[in-house]
This record gives structure tokens, sequence and C-alpha cells, in this order.
């Protein structure tokens, strides 16, 4: 009991602090990097409560996925007056710093997490928050999410399909001067616009520019 | 204090979508810095489905989080395939230049 309350107190704390920093900090790689750590903080608090499957969801996509995303856009837009100094820098580059404590912080975490797992069984002594112990969270899910909610869930697919078709099209753009295959011009070719035969006077040649 | 129950996970989410509230409307910087505290409310709204579908030993409220964690992706994608796309047409993504539809 008093091992979830340490481990929430953690974890909260941590949360909270790096969730000030994401929106107070001047530059936009350390917000990213506050982010990062905003999410892992959560899905910690996610696994300590005892949604395992959705604490791990949570790394992968929110980790994996957004906030890459975030940071590629941050690094592609060139916003908060980057140089171009991002690793090789020939001035002082604060992002390494932010960037290593931050990374020290989530090992941190981790070590919490896998070191603590041990104590699980302390926590379902609470009242309001207890475990299924013969039932994973992972089968729990499923066995829901793959019947009851099977509508929602293949709509959700479609929600992925349509902004990632939305998110190609607004970024598309055609450039100029690449030349690239067309299978229709190839095929659609005709023997009249490629060949002519042309009788040719003897002795006289003929002009092919025209 | 010691006793962590529902209540300490509501607070601590309400403390989170209050940061990112205010992260929305004090933000003079850049676009993007918005849409992390969108992805920070859309957290907080995580935690209140987790704790509550914890507290009230019922699955659904962790299906929905996946349903949102869904849509957080998808949100993200398509604000930051926008801001891209903005970026490249006016060089800017500080807030206090984006106001052509001001009126």
């Amino acid at each position: 009991m008093i091992a979830h309350a340490l481990f929430f107190y953690f974890f909260s704390i941590i949360a909270i602090l790096s969730a000030i920093m994401v929106i107070v900090s001047r530059n936009t790689v350390h917000a990213v990097f506050f982010l990062i750590l905003d999410f892992i903080s959560i899905a910690s608090l996610f696994i300590l409560i005892g949604a395992e499957f959705l604490g791990m969801m949570m790394i992968i996509v929110y980790v994996g996925a957004v906030a890459v995303l975030f940071l590629f856009v941050v690094m592609l837009l060139n916003v908060s007056e980057q140089k171009l100094s991002w690793f090789r820098g020939s001035r002082k580059t604060k992002h390494i710093p932010i960037g290593l404590a931050v990374g020290a912080v989530i090992l941190l975490e981790l070590i919490v997490v896998v070191g603590g797992w041990q104590y699980r069984d302390t926590f379902s002594e609470t009242k309001f928050l207890n475990f299924e112990k013969d039932f994973t969270n992972t089968h729990a899910i499923g066995n829901v999410m793959y019947t009851e909610y099977i509508h929602l869930f293949q709509i959700s697919g479609l929600i992925l399909l349509l902004s990632m078709i939305g998110a190609i099209v607004l970024t598309y753009r055609k450039r100029e001067g690449v030349k690239r295959q067309s299978y229709f011009t190839q095929v659609g070719r005709e023997r009249e616009d490629s060949i002519k035969l042309v009788e040719v006077e003897s002795g006289k040649g003929i002009n092919l520019d025209d | 204090m010691i006793e962590i129950g529902l209540g300490h996970y509501l607070t601590f989410g309400a403390i989170i979508f209050s940061i990112g509230t205010l992260g929305i409307f004090l933000n003079r910087k850049n676009v993007i810095v918005i849409l992390m505290s969108v992805e920070l409310i859309l957290l907080a709204v995580n935690i209140n489905l987790v704790s509550f579908s914890i507290y009230l030993q019922d699955i659904t409220g962790q299906i929905f989080t996946m349903l949102i964690l869904t849509v957080a992706a998808a949100e993200a994608a398509i604000g930051l395939a926008i801001i891209v796309s903005y970026y490249r047409n006016r060089g800017s993504v500080r807030v206090e230049e984006i106001n052509e539809m001001k009126g």
C-alpha cells in the first residue's frame, strides 16, 4: 500500500513537472523531449494501476510514433531559431544536456517499474484499485475488443487510413523537372506517332529535323 | 494521503488537463506547442478513463482509451501535415503571424 503511494507520487510528480516544462520551455525541441518524458511517466502510472496493455501501447504509439513525428516536424521546420548545428555544432548546443537529462529520468523510471514489479501483489490491498489475478489485462481487452467492439475497432482503422491519406494529400507537391515513368504514355503510344516512312530520292538525301 | 484511491488519479488527470489548456492559450510561440498541449489534454482524458475503468472493474474504459489513442495519433498526423504545408506557404509558424482568417 505504501509502495503504491510512493510509486504514484514519484511518477505523477515527474509527469506534472514535465507537463509544465512542455508548455513553458522556450525551445520547441526541449518541449518535445519533455513531452516524451510525460508520456513515459503516465504510461508507468497505467502499468502501476493495472492497465498494463494500455501502458505498453502508450509507449509504442505515443513515444514511438507521435513524439518522433513531432520531433521530425520541429527539426524539419527550423523553428525556434535552431541553426544547422544540431549534433556537431560549432557553438554551444543546449539540446544534448536536456536530452541526456530526460533520458536519465526515463531510465530511472524504467528501473523503478521493472524493479517494483515484484511488489505487485502488495498493491492489490488497496480498497479501490484491485487487479484480476487470473486473467491478464491483455486477455481481458482482447476478449471484448474483437467481439463486442469490433465495429469501433474497424472504424478506428478507417480513421487511421483517412489520416494517412489526408497527411499525404496535404503535404504532397508535384516537382518540376523530374523524369518519371508514365505507363499510360508508354502503353498508349501509337505507331503513327513514332514511325514515319519517307521516300528518299537517291542522291538528294532528306532533312530529318522537321 | 497514503491510501491512493480514485480521487488521486482524478486529481492528477485534472492537473494535466489544466496544464494542457493553459498551454493552449498562454502560448505565443509556435503552433506545434499548441498541438502538444492538445496531446496533453487527450492524455488527461485517458487517465480519467483508465482510472474509472479500474475502479469500476469494467474493461470498456480501456477500450475507449485505445480508441482515443487512435484519434490522437490521427490528429497529430493531420495537424503536423497542416503545419508543414502552412510553413511551406508562409515561411513561419508563429502564432501571432497566423491571422489571415481573422476577418
